[in-house]
């Protein structure tokens, strides 16, 4: 891979809970290229949104706090950087697009005022011309007649226009990282459909790269070239998407493409039953645990599991897992 | 598929809200949220309603349970006619006909144990002795994959799954023939989603269930139903068995919505670019003559505009309302 733009490496966010401090990401790595569209996958409560969160410097403390690691923007270390010099770079270097168009706007400024916001405070534009570059967002992100929705507040928009003025907003500064968690949960899928063209639209334009947050393979299938597969808070397998899809080597990767009934390409009368992950995601409090954190729900399960955290294995160049079953392989094959 | 007798039949539904009169004199403007729905459901099948937000998928199953007044038209329950009943027959008759909910969170009363929640529709219906009642809730927690031991637990003891299966067991435990479920699995984990289509399936199988299951998900409705109502402002506009709509979809609109669905299955996905639809839907209280999906539609053509299109039958199976048909 080229030159990589963010790197993300060792990363461990640990958070003060009742029982004790619990890792809600333990020890995790990645890189992102210039361009490139990354996908974060994995259930709820898996620390997808924490590590955002932890990119841009948001993570709430208390109860928590960055305790190793580092997030390198162009050889910049953002867990080091100051406060002020977090303030520059969100929203102009890299900016998010959150989960709830609802919730996420100020329902008492106008959107036009909140897209010009970022401009006027990143960029020095003046009132005005901040103003006539926030028309022209809303009008890249397909939003008809945009010199009247430019003074709309966010209750007179539909679900889909709010994401859409989200992603004007995040995408006012240029940044080079676009971080879209669960972009279009909320959202019908025609709308969900036009929310993928628009990104993908928009990148090609600005060749800003993407951290696409997500539990849909679907989704991930669509719009992600590179994928990282999260479970409690660890990084359990990566590679690309095409290779992940076809051939999931993580009993949990394996689980998650399987026990969704996706859309079948000939849909005959036969119906079998759906491959089930047994069991929900352990919570918070077991975090940390010295062990294969899958280990309650694997068919796979051995001693090894309960008793060491499985190193990352590089299984080809792109392909990496983390899982007992391979690390033995592997030495078998060394030996 | 064996021919079976229909469990519900619906003629020419439909639910109006009133909404805000315009001015003093003004005419209450009516909003038409289910309109003119006709459809059958065979007993120990599967009817899905797909559609978007906003469609009226929800307010027709409400329509069915008697939870919003319907307006005109005829539901049929066997030999039932649900819209007479009144007052205390409606009450009982709500034994054969239960409902499962979307949210696992708000719809069960935290302030009850696990058990009492299950046991709730027996004990106001009168159905079993009082003792033979704990027996049945035991029963229940074990057909739906509960502890004995979690029965004395309050809801927020239990993860969004174990919620959803006590609202699963709640609802059958009146032995209902008809259980309507809106959207049970769209805000639960996708590894607990299988689970509870899996458990679903399977109570189907065993009680001899029929469902009037309520989504938006594509994909698990293919997995689930037997026949399926595709469903844009308040119409049905294709109505077909399963085999039929998934391999042959013949409404514009029901197309748009298979090819907007993002696909991890490369065969799928290299057949071809998604129609993408711009522009929203229209007014649902100044509704166009025509044609609903008129403003939206990629084939439009002059007449769609002006005539509603009639539902047409295209075999004894599948039914679309659309002009280019």
């Amino acid at each position: 891979m080229a030159e990589s733009l963010l790197s993300v490496s060792n990363l461990t966010v640990e958070f003060t809970i009742r029982g004790g401090v619990v890792p809600v990401i333990d020890d995790l790595s990645f890189d992102l290229g210039p361009g490139e569209t990354l996908s974060l996958v994995g259930e709820s409560g898996c620390g997808k949104s924490m590590t955002a969160l932890a990119i841009l410097g948001l993570i709430p403390s208390p109860p928590g706090v960055i305790s190793a690691g580092s997030v390198t923007l162009q050889g910049e270390d953002l867990v080091q950087a100051t406060d002020a010099r977090l303030r520059e770079i969100r929203g102009n270097e890299v900016s998010m697009v959150f989960q709830e168009p609802m919730t996420s706007l100020n329902p008492v400024y106008t959107v036009g005022e909140q897209i010009a916001e970022t401009l006027r405070r990143h960029q020095g534009l003046t009132r005005n011309q901040a103003k006539s570059q926030a028309i022209q967002m809303i009008d890249a992100v397909q939003i008809p007649l945009p010199d009247r929705r430019v003074n709309d507040y966010p209750h007179q928009l539909s679900g889909g226009m709010r994401q859409r003025i989200m992603i004007a907003m995040a995408l006012a500064c240029q940044p080079k990282i676009l971080i879209a968690d669960e972009p279009t949960t909320a959202l019908d899928v025609t709308v969900q459909a036009q929310i993928f063209d628009l990104m993908q639209n928009l990148q090609r334009e600005t060749g800003a790269a993407i951290i696409l947050i997500t539990h849909d393979m679907g989704s991930v299938a669509e719009m992600a070239e590179r994928v990282v597969v999260m479970y409690a808070g660890r990084k359990i397998e990566d590679g690309q998407v095409q290779d992940i899809l076809l051939q999931p080597r993580h009993p949990y990767t394996q689980g998650l493409i399987a026990c969704v009934p996706h859309l079948l390409d000939k849909v005959t009368t036969d119906r079998p039953f759906l491959q089930e992950v047994p069991g929900t995601v352990p919570p918070l409090s077991d975090f940390g645990f010295d062990g294969c954190m899958f280990a309650p729900r694997c068919d796979l399960v051995r001693g090894e599991c309960w008793q060491g955290k499985p190193a990352n294995t590089q299984l080809t160049k792109t392909q990496s897992v983390a899982c007992w079953e391979f690390s033995a392989n592997n030495e078998l094959a060394n030996a | 598929m064996p021919d079976t007798a229909p469990m519900l039949e619906l003629h020419d539904v439909e639910v109006r809200f009133s909404l805000k009169r315009a001015g003093l004199f003004g005419a209450v403007p009516q909003l038409r949220a289910v309109d003119g729905v006709s459809l059958t459901v065979l007993k120990g099948q599967t009817m899905a309603i797909v559609g978007e937000s906003g469609s009226g998928k929800t307010t027709l199953a409400l329509a069915i349970a008697r939870l919003v007044p319907v307006a005109t038209g005829k539901i049929q329950m066997g030999d039932v006619d649900l819209l007479s009943l009144q007052g205390e027959s409606l009450r009982t008759h709500r034994q054969h006909m239960q409902f499962i909910f979307q949210d696992p969170y708000s719809s069960l009363n935290p302030r009850l144990r696990a058990q009492d929640i299950v046991r709730e529709p027996l004990d106001r219906l009168g159905i079993g002795s009082v003792e033979s009642r704990n027996k049945r809730v035991q029963e229940l927690f074990e057909q739906v994959g509960l502890r004995q031991d979690q029965l004395r637990l309050f809801p927020h003891q239990f993860s969004g799954g174990q919620r959803q299966r006590i609202g699963i067991a709640r609802a059958i435990a009146s032995r209902p023939n008809l259980v309507i479920c809106d959207e049970p699995v769209s805000a639960l984990d996708v590894g607990v989603q299988a689970q509870i289509l899996n458990l679903l399936r399977r109570l189907q199988k065993d009680l001899n269930l029929t469902y009037l299951f309520i989504s938006h998900d594509l994909g698990v409705v293919q997995h689930m139903c037997d026949s399926i109502a595709v469903m844009y402002m308040g119409k049905i506009v294709e109505q077909s068995d399963r085999e039929s709509l998934f391999n042959n979809p013949q409404h514009p609109y029901t197309r748009t919505l298979l090819s907007a669905v993002p696909s991890a299955d490369p065969n799928r996905r290299n057949r071809g670019r998604r129609i993408t639809i711009y522009g929203d839907p229209p007014n649902p209280i100044d509704l166009p003559p025509g044609c609903r999906f008129a403003s939206r539609c990629p084939l439009v053509e002059e007449r769609c505009k002006t005539v509603d299109p009639a539902f047409k039958a295209l075999n004894s199976t599948h039914h679309v309302a659309c002009h280019l048909v």
